[in-house]
């Protein structure tokens, strides 16, 4: 009785959009809610570290020296006298624009690839699919660290390349999706209508697997990040006087017997950075899966 | 399974040459071999070596003579060292090989048991402690962890050693090499471990779930057997998807790790190659990785229709 009361009531709940579900179901995954906010407040803090920064960029204390973390510098200093709080603010604006921006771009270039291999099928698919197999089997950080020797070491350049051979994973997924999606009735009203492929595309199948590519977004920005730390460490990536996590990487290389701080700090924050991303990946996939029960 | 085998083979052919085309295209045009003859006072001699090394033909047709080349094992002299870069590579192969076999097999064994435990004792303790350390193991970048256990394992405490894969005169397989061991080794799996062990979790949890394995509890065998037999084999399946697509990473990981552990491999190879701008070596460096990976695709490929008989009929 109480049960059939529960699907009466259930039956004339508040109909409810597409999003209001995906922001419900994703609220209930607290970890996920947490990763984003963390996340916000590392992106806020490190835009904003012009006016956040204890000290000013780059300002030398030769006297001073390394000094472990403590009360002046919390985060310590490094060989000379730079505050490596004000740095780590400072590098991670490079790094989170890098990851930010290369995910954008490899989402849409794989997303156009992938739908029209999806949706037209024959010639095209064969072409763009062969086209992605061969950027699958080129040895990546060696074809990124040549590129970036061609083009220069600049951020521009850095994030070009990096979505360059970033697509791939997206445009599988999508494809994948646009495959079984264009067979639906919905599509086919469309088209029997009169609508244009690119219409079709755009206002018909892409909003129905808008989930598979945010959360695969959500991965290109933890793997750009790690491969720009990656390459910058190897001296392949930013250069000085830019910096980013990774390139603070390989300069505490030499002496990090000594000074271990300079080797814990940056690498905690790319740690941190990826984690929250990929919790937040998590979070997007559950609220966007139909039979997710929370 | 032997038209399949063929089918896989003959597929990738053309990927191989194309990929290598690209490559040497992308090598030739950052690169040029005469570089180091730039400052000469005289231009006549930068042009005369040009010509010498055949540099002013059209593209396609220095690809064409250098793949001739490379199928004899023969990829032209070194402008920067002067050393056959055949010789080059080969010595680099020998302590890269050694890194990716184990690595990818000691990757394969602990993703496995690792993914395999934690499908079965679903909500354990040990399987909530092995996806607390995956979600950190993919979200650090490898070569942090590789400088970090450094400073721990070798620099605080002595018990591992850090630099190349021998010290002093010893050779081949002793406690020396098993000390100089684990250390590269981690650190070039830990993330793909972390990653490949989530995933078979996942697969398998799936397996565990199918109708085939009720049924086969049903019927009464014993649970090792069905977990084994039933489950683990359909769950390999897209296991050896990933493993095969991660193999470049894998390529990728040799560059970093053999540079922090100071290892005489391919990616020191490359590491020196591209300091010194010695095209010649990062064209054969870049068919040799290609190779590799196309290879272990084929290898992955053809698991694949050994695991699953309806792929090879399809």
């Amino acid at each position: 009785m109480m049960e059939q009361m529960e699907l009466i009531n259930e039956a004339e709940a508040e109909p409810r959009s597409q999003w209001q579900l995906v922001r419900r179901r994703f609220g209930r995954h607290r970890v996920a809610v947490v990763a984003t906010i963390v996340l916000l407040v590392l992106i806020a803090v490190c835009f904003g570290a012009h006016w956040i920064a204890p000290y000013p960029r780059g300002e030398q204390d030769l006297l001073l020296g390394p000094t472990g973390p403590g009360g002046k510098h919390w985060f310590g200093t490094d060989n000379l006298g730079i505050d490596q709080l004000t740095t780590l603010l400072y590098a991670g604006q490079i790094s989170l624009k890098i990851g930010l921006a290369v995910a954008l771009i490899s989402t849409v270039i794989g997303t156009v690839v992938g739908s029209i291999a999806g949706y037209f099928g024959k010639f095209s698919d064969q072409f763009l699919m062969r086209a992605t197999d061969l950027f699958l089997v080129v040895p990546q950080i060696a074809v990124l660290a040549i590129a970036l020797k061609k083009f220069g070491h600049t951020v521009n350049w850095i994030i070009v390349v990096l979505a360059a051979l970033g697509w791939m994973y997206v445009a599988r997924i999508v494809r994948g999706q646009v495959l079984s999606i264009k067979e639906k009735e919905y599509v086919e009203a469309a088209r029997a209508s009169g609508a244009s492929s690119a219409r079709i595309i755009a206002r018909h199948i892409l909003p129905n697997c808008i989930g598979p590519i945010l959360v695969n977004a959500t991965l290109a920005i933890a793997g750009a990040i790690i491969t720009e730390s990656t390459l910058s460490f190897l001296g392949f990536g930013i250069q000085i006087p830019d910096e980013s996590w990774g390139h603070m990487l390989s300069s505490a290389e030499g002496n990090y017997s000594v000074n271990t701080h300079l080797l814990y700090f940056p690498g905690l924050m790319i740690l941190l950075t990826v984690l929250c991303v990929n919790f937040l990946g998590d979070g997007l996939r559950d609220a966007f899966d139909p039979q997710s029960r929370r | 399974m032997l038209t399949y085998s063929i089918r896989r083979v003959a597929y990738s052919i053309p990927v191989l040459l194309i990929a290598s085309f690209l490559l040497f295209v992308f090598v030739r045009t950052t690169f040029d071999p005469t570089a180091r003859l730039a400052a000469s006072r005289d231009p006549q001699v930068r042009i005369r070596e040009q010509q010498r090394l055949g540099l002013d033909d059209p593209l396609a047709t220095q690809y064409g003579r250098w793949l001739k080349g490379a199928a004899q094992g023969d990829f032209g002299k070194s402008e920067v060292t002067r050393d056959e870069v055949s010789k080059t590579i080969r010595r680099g192969m020998g302590n890269t090989l050694q890194l990716i076999l184990i690595g990818a097999a000691v990757s394969c064994v602990i993703a496995l048991a690792v993914g395999v435990y934690s499908a079965v004792r679903q909500y354990s303790a040990l399987d909530y402690t092995f996806t607390g350390l995956s979600y950190i193991g993919v979200a650090m970048p490898p070569f942090w962890f590789g400088l970090i256990a450094i400073q721990f394992f070798a620099v605080r405490h002595h018990w591992l050693l850090s630099l190349g894969l021998h010290s002093g005169d010893s050779q081949g397989f002793d406690l020396d090499y098993l000390r100089h061991l684990p250390l590269p080794i981690a650190t070039l799996c830990v993330q793909i471990v972390a990653s490949w062990s989530r995933y078979e979790r996942a697969s398998m949890l799936d397996a565990l779930n199918a109708d085939y394995v009720r049924t086969a509890r049903a019927k009464g065998l014993r649970p090792r057997k069905v977990i084994l037999k039933h489950a683990l084999r359909n769950a390999l399946i897209p296991f050896v998807t990933v493993v095969a697509l991660d193999f470049g990473a894998l390529f990728g990981g040799l560059i970093i790790t053999e540079q922090i552990f100071s290892i005489g491999g391919m990616g020191r190879v490359f590491f020196s190659a591209i300091q010194q701008g010695d095209a010649y070596v990062l064209e054969a460096w870049m068919l040799v990785a290609a190779v590799l990976i196309i290879f272990f695709n084929l290898v992955a490929d053809l698991l694949y229709g050994v695991l699953d008989p309806r792929i090879r009929l399809s």
